[in-house]
C-alpha cells in the first residue's frame, strides 16, 4: 500500500518497494538501481550471487504494472560503474532494452554512470526541472529552495525501537521541500540517515522518516530514530 | 644428556633413566595411565586418554613424544599438540620447557598461534622445532603452504588437548579435515586424544582416529576424589524468577571469606556484571574480587588471569570464558550463580578448582530462582551417577569443508576424487554424499550459481592434469585472512570519551541505547554519550545509580535434555523435596493441589484466563530455543484456529502463550505437523536464517570477515549477507550456503531435533488444565513477560505499533503552525 505525501504542493505516492509515482506527471522515479553491482565484486574476488540486476529489475517491472506510469525516471546510479554492460547476463539485459523501449525513459546521471550505455536506450539527462520540483541524483549545490527537491544518491536506512526490537529499514527521508529515496537496487546497501550528509539537507522540526516494512510504509520523526551503528552494510560514502 | 639408541627396548611402564630419575626427584611415580600411553606410543597406536582434570593428563600426551625424541633427536617435526585455546597452547609450553631443562634433553619446542609474529613463523617452517604447539586455526594455516608436505612429512604424533571440547563443533569440523589432510602428508602419524571425562569414549575416539588404520585406544584415568558439591542455603526466600541470585550474595560471600581462592561462574556476561557489582557492595573485607568475561578489553582480562595466577585475588567472577583454560592451582572453591545447565559443563567448571587429583574440589551452586534449584539438584544426582551429557552429533558442516578445500588448493591442486576419499575418512563428513561434496567444490570454484556469468573470475581452475588449482594468487591471501570457524557478532568498542578502551559489546545492544541511558559493563556504570567511529562513547555514571538497560542477551544455551529428565522426575518424587527449602516445597505441594504435577515423559498443559486475556501455558522442559521455535509455531496455528494470541515468553522448562480467545482443546495445537508447512513459513519471515547464513557465508569464504580497524580505514569490503540471502533465497533457494545455513538453524537456534523428540512424546498424552487463574508453576514463567522480547512478527507489524505511538506524540506536541501533519 503506498502513501500519499505532497512535496511543494505536488501530490506524490510513496510506493514500500521504495519507489516514487508522480501523477500529475504520470511519472514513476527510482534511485540508485546499481545494476551489476554483483559481478562488480566478483571481479574484485567476492563471489556474490550473480541475481542482483534480475531481482532489481523485476521488482521495478513489478511498480511499472502497478502504476502504469508514461516515464520512468532513474535517479542516476543506475549502472554501479560504467563497465556494467558488459558484465550483464542476455537475458536481463534484454529485459532491461525491453522495458526502456515501452516507456519513455530517462536517465539521470550519478556518479556511478556518469556515461550511460547507449545500448539500452533511453535518454540521459543532468536533472529534470518540472512544475514546482526538481529531480536530480545529487542535491544542487546551491540550493535555492525554490522547487522541491527529488534526489537519490544517499541510500538512507533508518532504525527504530519496536516491541519486537530494534528495527532497521531502508527509508525516504523528507521534510515537506526536499526529498531523498531510498536505493531501489537489490544490493544497494545504506546510510543512516542521521549520518550529517543526509541530516543536514533538511530543516529539523520537519524532518520526518518513510520506513519501508515490507507491505507498508511508517512515518517517524527524527527524535523516534536510533543511531545506525558503525557497520551500515557497504555504506556509501557520503562525499566521494 | 645420553641420547637413548633408538632400538633399545624399554620394558612396559619402565622409563628412560633421565625420565625415571626426573620423576624420582620430585617424588612422583609413573601412574598407570602415562604408563599405558607410553605402551602404545611404542606399539605405534593412537589412544584417547580420559580422565579427569589434575590427572597429568597433559604430560601424560608428551611424554611418550619426549622420550622418543631424546632417544632420536634429529631435528624434524615430531609432534603436533592442538589446543582450542591459544593461552593454553603457551602455558603447556612454559609447563614443557621445565622438565626439558631440568632433564637436559635436546628437544625445542615452540608455540605457533595468531600471534606469533611473521619472521618466527617463516623460521619454523624452514627450521621446525620438535614439538610445536599451535591451534585448529594455526593448523589450517600450515596446511595450506606448498611445502606442508615437507614441514609434516616426519610428523610422528599430533596430540588433541580436550578433545571434548572440539569434537561436535565447527572447529572440530575443521580439525577433523586438517587431520585427515595430515594423515596423507605423514600416514605413520599417530593420534592422541586428551579429554574430560565423556558420556560416549568410543565415539570421541571414534572421531580422533577416523581414517587412521587402526582405532585409537581408549585409556581411562584414575578417578580423581568426588567432587563435593553443596546447593547454598540462603537466609532469604528463593526467588519465583530471575537468574542472578542477588538474594543469596551474601551466603556466596561468606564462602569467598573462608576460600584460599575462588572462581564465580555465571551464564551471561550481564549477570557477570550484576554478580561483581553486588558482591563489591558486600565486600566490607575489602577482598580482591575480580571480573572476567569475553567482552572486556583483552589487556584487562590478561591483568585478571596474571593477577590470579600469582595468587592475588581471592574470587574472580568469569563466564565461560574461563571454563577452560590454565590451572590455577590455588583455587579451592568454585561457585555456580544460576542453572547449571548440563552435567558435564558443571564438571568442566568444577573441575577448575583443586588441580591436584586426590584432593576433592569444592562446589558452591546457587540457583536464582525455583527451577534453578530443581536444576542444581538435578545436576547433582547426574555428577554423582557419571551420567553425562552426550556430544552433539550433527553432520560436518559444508561452509568448513568449503573453507578447507580451498586451504587445499592455497597449498597446490588437488585431485577431487582423492579428496572426497580423504574427506569422508573424518568422522564428521562421513556420510557426505559425492553429490554434496561437488556442489561444495562447485560453490569454491565459482560461487555454484545456477547462472552461469562468472566463468572469469572463478576462484578454481583446473589444470592440465584435471585438479583444481587457485586461479590467481589473490585468493590465496584472501583465504589465509579468513581462516577459521568462530564468527563474532558485530561488535563496538566501549572507550571513555577520549579517553581507556574499557572492552567491546555487541552492536545490537548497542544500538538499542539512547543517549542518557546507564548500562553495566566492565564492572562500572557507564553513561551513553554517543557513537563515533564505531566506538561507544561512554562517561561513568554515579555508583549508586541503578542501570537503567541492565540485560543484554547472548551466550544463552538450553539447559540438556539429560538434566530435564532428572528435573521431571524430581516432580514427581515428593520424598526428594526434603532437602529443600521451606518456600520451594510449598511451592511444589501447592500446584500438585491447585493443579497437576508434570509428568515423565506427557506433556501438562494448563490454560486460565488472566488481566482479560486467556494464557496456555505447556510445560515441555525442552530448552529455551526449541520452546522459542515452539512459540512461533504456537501463535501462528491459534491464530488460524481464531484465537488471536498476542505474544509469547519461552523458558528452559516451559512456553506461555496469551491470547485475546481461550483454547479450549490444546491437544489440537500440538501436533506434529506443525514441523512442515508452518516451520517453512515462519522460516521464510524470520530473521533467525539470516542469522546462520551470515555465518556461514563469512566461513565459506563469500564474504570477508571484519578486521579490527577496518571501517576505520574506510576500506568497504564487506558486504551485508542479509542483502545476499535475500537475493539468494528467491532466486537459487537450493544453493549450497542456504542449504549449509538452514542445517545450522536446525541444530542450533531451532533446535529442531528436541522439539521433533517432545511433540513425538506428546502425542495422545496431553494433560489439559483448566484452571480458574494461574497455577503456582506458572508464575515463573509469567513473570518472565515484558523482561524477554516477543519475536514472531513481521517487521510491518512492529513498525505500525512503533509509528502509532509515534502519531500520538505527534497529535500532543505539534504547534497549530507546525505544517508537517498537513504532509499527508
Amino acid at each position: 500500500m503506498h502513501a500519499r505525501l505532497t512535496l511543494e504542493e505536488t501530490p506524490l505516492f510513496a510506493d514500500p518497494s521504495g519507489g516514487l509515482y508522480w501523477p500529475a506527471r504520470r511519472t514513476l522515479v527510482v534511485a540508485d538501481l546499481h545494476l551489476e553491482k554483483g559481478s562488480a565484486f566478483a571481479a574484485r574476488r567476492t563471489l556474490l550471487p550473480p541475481y542482483d540486476s534480475a531481482a532489481s529489475l523485476a521488482k521495478l517491472q513489478g511498480l511499472i504494472r502497478k502504476f502504469t506510469p508514461a516515464r520512468v525516471v532513474c535517479l542516476g546510479d543506475s549502472f554501479h560503474d560504467v563497465r556494467a554492460e558488459a558484465r550483464m547476463a542476455p537475458n536481463d539485459a534484454a529485459l532491461l532494452r525491453r522495458m526502456v523501449a515501452a516507456l519513455d525513459w530517462v536517465w539521470v546521471v550519478g556518479n556511478h554512470d556518469p556515461a550511460i550505455p547507449p545500448a539500452f536506450g533511453g535518454r540521459a539527462v543532468s536533472e529534470i526541472v518540472e512544475d514546482k520540483l526538481a529531480l536530480r541524483h545529487e542535491p544542487a549545490a546551491s540550493s535555492g529552495l525554490a522547487p522541491g527537491e527529488i534526489v537519490g544518491h544517499f541510500h538512507p536506512k533508518a532504525a527504530v525501537a519496536t516491541q519486537g526490537g530494534r528495527i532497521a529499514a531502508p527509508c525516504f527521508a523528507l521534510d515537506g521541500r526536499r526529498m531523498v529515496l531510498p536505493a531501489f537496487g537489490a544490493y544497494a546497501g545504506g546510510l543512516d540517515v542521521l549520518d550529517p550528509a543526509i541530516a543536514r539537507l533538511f530543516g529539523r522540526a520537519r524532518f520526518r522518516v518513510l520506513m519501508l516494512g515490507g507491505e507498508r510504509l511508517h512515518l517517524f520523526g527524527r527524535e523516534r530514530l536510533l543511531p545506525f551503528g558503525a557497520h551500515p552494510d557497504t555504506a556509501k560514502k557520503s562525499n566521494r | 644428556m645420553t641420547p637413548i639408541s633408538p632400538g633399545t627396548p624399554v620394558p612396559p611402564h619402565k622409563l628412560p633413566a633421565p625420565f625415571d630419575a626426573w620423576f624420582a626427584a620430585r617424588g612422583w611415580r609413573l601412574r598407570k595411565h602415562q604408563g599405558e600411553l607410553l605402551a602404545a606410543a611404542r606399539d605405534g597406536n593412537s589412544v584417547l586418554l580420559v580422565a579427569p582434570t589434575g590427572a597429568g593428563k597433559t604430560l601424560a600426551g608428551f611424554l611418550p613424544s619426549l622420550v622418543d625424541i631424546a632417544a632420536d633427536p634429529r631435528p624434524r617435526l615430531h609432534t603436533l599438540y592442538i589446543s582450542p585455546l591459544k593461552a593454553l597452547a603457551v602455558d603447556i609450553h612454559r609447563n614443557l620447557e621445565a622438565p626439558i631443562a631440568e632433564m637436559g634433553l635436546a628437544i625445542r619446542a615452540d608455540t605457533r598461534t595468531g600471534d606469533t609474529p611473521a619472521s618466527k613463523r617463516r623460521r619454523q617452517r624452514s627450521d621446525p622445532p620438535h614439538l610445536l604447539l599451535t591451534t585448529p586455526e594455526s593448523l589450517a594455516l600450515l596446511l595450506s603452504y606448498p611445502d606442508a608436505g615437507t614441514l609434516f612429512g616426519e610428523l610422528a604424533c599430533v596430540v588433541v588437548d580436550e578433545a571434548h571440547a572440539l569434537a561436535g563443533t565447527k572447529r572440530g569440523d575443521l580439525l577433523a579435515l586438517g587431520l585427515a589432510r595430515l594423515a596423507g602428508l605423514a600416514p605413520n602419524a599417530r593420534r592422541v586424544g586428551l579429554s574430560a571425562t565423556v558420556a560416549d569414549p568410543p565415539m570421541l575416539a571414534r572421531w580422533l582416529s577416523a581414517g587412521l588404520k587402526h582405532a585409537a585406544d581408549i585409556v581411562f584415568g584414575e578417578a580423581g576424589a568426588r567432587p563435593e558439591i553443596t546447593i547454598v542455603n540462603p537466609a532469604a526466600r528463593v526467588p519465583w524468577s530471575g537468574h542472578g541470585a542477588v538474594h543469596a550474595l551474601p551466603e556466596v560471600y561468606m564462602a569467598l571469606k573462608n576460600a584460599r581462592a575462588a572462581i564465580v561462574f555465571v551464564n551471561t556476561r550481564a549477570q557477570a556484571e550484576i554478580c561483581f557489582r553486588e558482591l563489591w557492595k558486600l565486600n566490607d573485607d575489602n577482598l580482591a574480587i575480580a571480573l572476567h568475561h569475553g567482552s572486556l578489553a583483552v589487556e584487562q582480562r590478561r591483568r585478571v588471569e596474571a593477577a590470579m595466577a600469582a595468587g592475588k585475588l581471592r574470587a574472580v567472577v568469569a563466564t565461560s570464558s574461563l571454563d577452560l583454560g590454565i590451572d590455577w592451582g590455588n583455587v579451592d572453591l568454585v561457585v555456580q550463580v544460576g542453572a547449571p545447565k548440563g552435567a558435564s559443563r558443571l564438571l568442566q567448571r568444577l573441575g577448575r578448582a583443586n588441580h591436584r587429583l586426590d584432593d576433592a574440589s569444592r562446589a558452591l551452586l546457587v540457583p536464582g530462582n525455583r527451577f534453578e534449584m530443581l536444576e542444581c539438584v538435578a545436576a547433582i544426582a547426574a555428577v554423582a551417577a557419571d551420567e553425562l551429557d552426550r556430544l552433539p552429533e550433527r553432520p560436518g558442516a559444508l561452509d568448513v569443508l568449503a573453507q578447507h578445500l580451498l586451504g587445499l588448493a592455497c597449498a597446490g591442486p588437488f585431485d577431487e576424487d582423492a579428496v572426497y576419499a580423504q574427506t569422508i575418512s573424518a568422522l564428521p563428513y562421513a556420510d557426505l554424499s559425492r553429490a554434496d561434496f561437488d556442489a561444495v567444490r562447485n560453490y569454491v570454484a565459482t560461487g555454484g550459481y545456477a547462472l552461469a556469468g562468472y566463468e572469469r573470475y572463478r576462484r578454481l581452475v583446473r589444470d592440465a592434469a584435471g585438479h583444481w588449482a587457485v586461479a590467481d594468487p589473490s585468493f590465496v591471501r584472501q583465504y589465509r585472512m579468513n581462516i577459521g570457524t568462530i564468527v563474532e557478532e558485530p561488535m563496538l568498542h566501549v572507550a571513555f570519551k577520549r579517553g581507556k578502551r574499557l572492552g567491546s559489546i555487541e552492536e545490537y545492544f548497542a544500538l538499542g541505547l539512547e543517549i542518557g541511558d546507564t548500562f553495566a559493563f566492565a564492572g562500572q556504570i557507564l553513561r551513553f554519550e554517543g557513537l563515533r567511529d564505531g566506538t561507544l562513547e561512554v562517561s561513568k555514571a554515579a555508583s549508586s545509580e541503578q542501570p537503567k538497560v541492565p540485560v543484554y542477551a547472548g551466550g544463552r544455551m538450553p539447559f540438556t535434555s539429560e538434566l530435564a529428565s532428572r528435573v521431571r522426575a524430581l516432580l514427581q518424587d515428593p520424598p526428594a523435596w526434603a532437602g529443600f527449602p521451606a518456600d520451594v516445597r510449598e511451592w511444589l505441594h501447592l500446584q500438585r493441589k491447585r493443579s497437576q504435577m508434570p509428568d515423565r515423559t506427557g506433556l501438562l498443559v494448563e490454560t486460565f484466563p488472566r488481566d482479560g486475556r486467556w494464557f496456555l501455558v505447556a510445560y515441555c522442559f525442552a530448552g529455551r530455543n526449541a520452546h522459542q521455535s515452539l512459540g512461533m509455531l504456537l501463535t501462528r496455528r491459534m491464530a488460524r484456529a481464531g484465537l488471536r494470541p498476542i505474544g509469547f515468553v519461552a523458558s528452559d522448562y516451559a512456553i506461555a502463550v496469551w491470547s485475546a480467545k481461550h483454547a479450549e482443546r490444546p491437544s489440537e495445537l500440538f501436533t506434529e505437523d506443525m514441523l512442515g508447512d508452518d516451520l517453512e513459513e515462519w522460516l521464510a519471515e524470520s530473521s533467525m536464517l539470516k542469522r546462520s547464513f551470515r555465518n556461514v557465508a563469512v566461513i565459506a569464504g563469500l564474504i570477508e570477515r571484519r578486521h579490527p580497524g577496518q571501517e576505520k580505514s574506510g576500506r568497504q569490503v564487506t558486504f551485508s549477507s542479509d542483502l545476499i540471502y535475500d537475493v539468494l533465497r528467491k532466486h537459487q533457494p537450493g544453493h549450497v550456503l542456504l542449504k549449509a545455513a538452514r542445517a545450522d538453524a536446525d541444530a542450533g537456534m531451532i533446535d529442531l531435533v528436541r522439539l521433533a523428540q517432545m511433540l513425538k512424546a506428546a502425542r495422545g498424552r496431553i494433560s489439559h488444565r483448566s484452571l480458574p487463574r494461574v497455577s503456582p508453576l506458572a508464575v515463573p514463567i509469567l513473570l518472565e513477560v515484558g523482561r524477554e522480547s516477543v519475536q514472531g512478527s513481521a517487521p510491518d507489524e512492529w513498525l505500525a505499533d512503533a509509528a502509532a505511538a509515534q502519531a500520538l506524540i505527534d497529535e500532543a506536541s505539534f504547534e497549530d503552525d507546525d505544517p508537517q501533519p498537513s504532509l499527508f
